[in-house]
């Protein structure tokens, strides 16, 4: 089963290569793994995205809090809870086409940020699935080149008040 | 001459100490005794004031026997062991010494150089990223980047190193550091936000092990090194006795628990006793108490091991519950919290079958081997070390054979008088672990049994033991060969002895003197009992090169993938 897992780190060097090398060593598989400042002065919030059954899950939850420079573990699986990605990729785009893949942008609430002679470059932020779906519709015009962030995640406010009275 | 340590805090103008100064300092106020190591080139300045200090330093002749000497030192007091190093490959000289105290949960502050940072990430002489190199084999790491935040990254460290699950803290200072000034002043206490162990059990827990043991008719406790690590020897005798539960103790919980006394099972595991592995195997109720069912005793056959049991867990690290066997009770605390906690609402368990079971099988199925008149066994040597010695000495063992055979034949009375290398099985740990533990305990006998194969590895911190008169005593059990991956061949790969002949190795008695060592040689039991006994009288170090019968394997045996129910006895016991 797939987890999201946000881990509240110190803003420290090596900390994203202690939680990277934790979870290769020990065989745990990664998917993705975003860091980014916090709410708090000196904390960094790591988004973990990773399969494994519930044991496995308890032991990657576990190890993560060995690690000194760890201050929280949180399972969003657990919750409900909003999942972004952010998506750039330049797709091969002839002046006779650029209006076609405007069209398949624009549902996606996606917007071109810059267009060369023969493409353009397309940002798009959202769930995974969201971003793939809109991936498959630009394949064919072909892609040069992206880049994707991984996921960052939040639990939604509902939810964080019974996470932490629990 | 004024000594680093004098002199402060005299003036009324806070004075200003360099990097290395500091570090002294600080490991003074931490109650450091002794650091092992080996100067170069980037811990310079480090030795150079270390020349001042009332820190007693060994100068080993290898860093891997400096951190070896500090990890047995740290087994025998409990304490931190302290190493120093130099930046590359002094640094990287470390690193098996390392993860084996990492792997045993041995309290380490390694202390090594780096080049100055301007030079970090250029590939300069002698630099190597040993905090990258290291990540995965220490508790925590340090790479100190201001010579202000020493006082409290030392502070730190020590805590970490000896507090919760110990293990090694490595703390990486670039010359430039080392060097720099900075006033002194040291913590008094530390707060670490990401690091709070927890250490008293949760009462809701304690109930329902009471409840366990009152219903348990084949209750077993499965004690390991967490045992010894919280000096919990006491409360686990005290345990035991009162809820009438029989104890089988790990390798490195082997003196946790006194080898004489009626509820002990002895070792369980690979070369385990049959009544221990047949109470893992039948009992209902299995207590682990500071060990981490490590595949040595489980054979990693988790479908036929202590299947018909409730499984208790008690340990300090909430990540081994869990990790290899669902726990029916999980504990998170310290052992000694624990059990003491858990004594005063014991019951006894309706165990007198059981016990008495067991003690049926420890007298029909005892550890034994074929003696011989005009031979010398390795286990005669060992039971001679024991009788001998009336079982009142440090013992530090290689890895191999010898070590099985010491974990059979020299019941342990009292913890801290095994000194092993348990999860990692570094050959090379023995001796210099003794020099460590003998260092920590002066008045002791501190016996190295080793092998051929392991003594080589790091032989040459005889000259240590000869430069400092550490009377350390040596016993080699040499068997000319790599002995247990002899058996391993003879056993699993048709007798194809690969690679596993050492009969090229030096005369190890005229090695000894060479090092100004005294040294006797072995080859009968009469030999033995007069060398030993002439070592044991020697007041310096001693080295005896006992030579055994090389044929001799390790019974009983386990192999790997099979479970503890298919126990190989050996000839005499079958």
């Amino acid at each position: 089963m797939r987890h999201v897992i946000s881990v509240l780190v110190n803003d420290q060097p090596r900390v994203l290569a202690r939680v990277a090398n934790l979870l290769g060593r020990r065989n745990f598989n990664i998917e993705s793994i975003s860091v980014g400042e916090s709410e708090e002065e000196g904390l960094s919030r790591m988004v973990i995205v990773t399969q494994g059954d519930e044991r496995t899950m308890e032991q990657i939850q576990k190890q993560l809090h060995k690690l000194v420079d760890v201050i929280k573990v949180q399972d969003l699986s657990e919750y409900a809870s909003v999942e972004r990605e952010l998506l750039l990729v330049k797709v091969g785009a002839a002046p006779a086409t650029r209006m076609e893949i405007k069209g398949i942008v624009e549902p996606f609430r996606a917007a071109v940020v810059d267009v060369g002679p023969n493409s353009m470059m397309v940002q798009a932020t959202g769930e995974r699935a969201k971003l793939d779906a809109l991936l498959e519709l630009l394949r064919p015009y072909g892609i040069k080149e992206m880049a994707r962030t991984g996921v960052t995640a939040l639990p939604r406010s509902v939810n964080k008040a019974a996470a932490t009275t629990s | 001459m004024a000594t680093v340590e004098q002199g402060v805090d005299q003036g009324k103008e806070a004075k200003e100490y360099t990097g290395s100064e500091i570090l002294l300092r600080c490991l003074i106020e931490e109650g450091v005794e002794v650091a092992f190591g080996y100067p170069g080139g980037a811990v310079l300045p480090i030795y150079d004031s270390l020349y001042s200090s009332r820190l007693k330093h060994l100068l080993a002749r290898h860093e891997q026997g400096a951190i070896h000497a500090a990890d047995g030192y740290a087994r025998a007091t409990g304490k931190a062991g302290v190493v120093i190093a130099t930046s590359g490959p002094g640094a990287t000289n470390l690193v098996t010494g390392i993860a084996n105290a990492q792997m045993d949960s041995i309290p380490l502050v390694c202390i090594t150089g780096n080049v100055a940072q301007h030079l970090i990430g250029t590939d300069a002489f002698q630099e190597a990223d040993i905090t990258g190199i290291t990540m995965p084999i220490t508790k925590h790491s340090y790479l100190v980047t201001d010579v202000r935040d020493l006082p409290r990254v030392i502070k730190e460290a020590f805590h970490i190193a000896t507090t919760g699950r110990p293990g090694p803290v490595l703390i990486d200072i670039p010359k430039d550091v080392s060097n720099a000034k900075a006033t002194y002043s040291y913590p008094d206490s530390v707060s670490i936000r990401g690091y709070q162990p927890h250490a008293d059990p949760h009462p809701l827990q304690v109930q329902r092990l009471h409840q366990a043991i009152a219903e348990a008719s084949q209750p077993v406790i499965l004690a390991g090194g967490g045992v010894v690590t919280s000096g919990a020897e006491e409360e686990l005798i005290a345990f035991a006795e009162k809820a009438g539960i029989p104890v089988t103790t790990t390798l490195m919980g082997l003196g946790g628990f006194p080898g004489q006394h009626p509820l002990w099972l002895g070792m369980p595991g690979m070369h385990g006793t049959y009544a221990a592995n047949h109470a893992l195997l039948e009992t209902d109720l299995l207590i682990g108490v500071g060990a981490r069912f490590d595949d040595r005793v489980t054979m990693g056959r988790l479908d036929k091991f202590a299947t018909g049991a409730k499984i208790v867990h008690i340990d300090i690290d909430p990540a081994e519950i869990g990790k290899n066997l669902d726990a029916y009770i999980p504990l998170v605390g310290d052992v000694k919290k624990v059990l003491a906690t858990a004594i005063p609402g014991l019951r006894r368990s309706s165990s007198e079958a059981w016990i008495k079971q067991l003690e049926k099988w420890k007298q029909e199925k005892p550890y034994s081997f074929k003696d011989a008149e005009d031979t010398l066994k390795p286990q005669w040597v060992i039971r001679h070390l024991h009788e001998t010695t009336k079982g009142k000495a440090v013992v530090t063992t290689d890895v191999g054979q010898h070590q099985m055979w010491v974990a059979q034949y020299f019941p342990f009375a009292r913890p801290r008088s095994f000194i092993t290398s348990g999860g990692l099985g570094t050959m090379g740990f023995g001796f210099p672990a003794a020099l460590g533990a003998q260092v920590a305990c002066p008045d002791e006998v501190v016996i190295s049994v080793t092998g051929d194969g392991g003594f080589q590895m790091t032989n040459q911190e005889l000259a240590v033991a000869a430069m400092a008169n550490i009377p350390v005593k040596v016993a080699i059990i040499n068997n000319h060969c790599l002995g247990m991956v002899r058996q391993w061949q003879e056993v699993f790969y048709q007798e194809r002895y690969s690679e596993v002949d050492l009969s090229g190795s030096p005369d190890f008695v005229r090695l000894s003197e060479a090092y100004g060592v005294k040294a006797w040689r072995a080859k009968t039991k009469q030999e033995a009992s007069d060398a030993w006994r002439e070592a044991l009288d020697h007041p310096g170090p001693a080295v005896i090169d006992f030579w055994v019968t090389p044929e001799e394997n390790v019974y009983p045996m386990v192999a790997p993938g099979t479970g503890l129910d298919e126990m190989i006895m050996g000839d005499e016991a079958e």
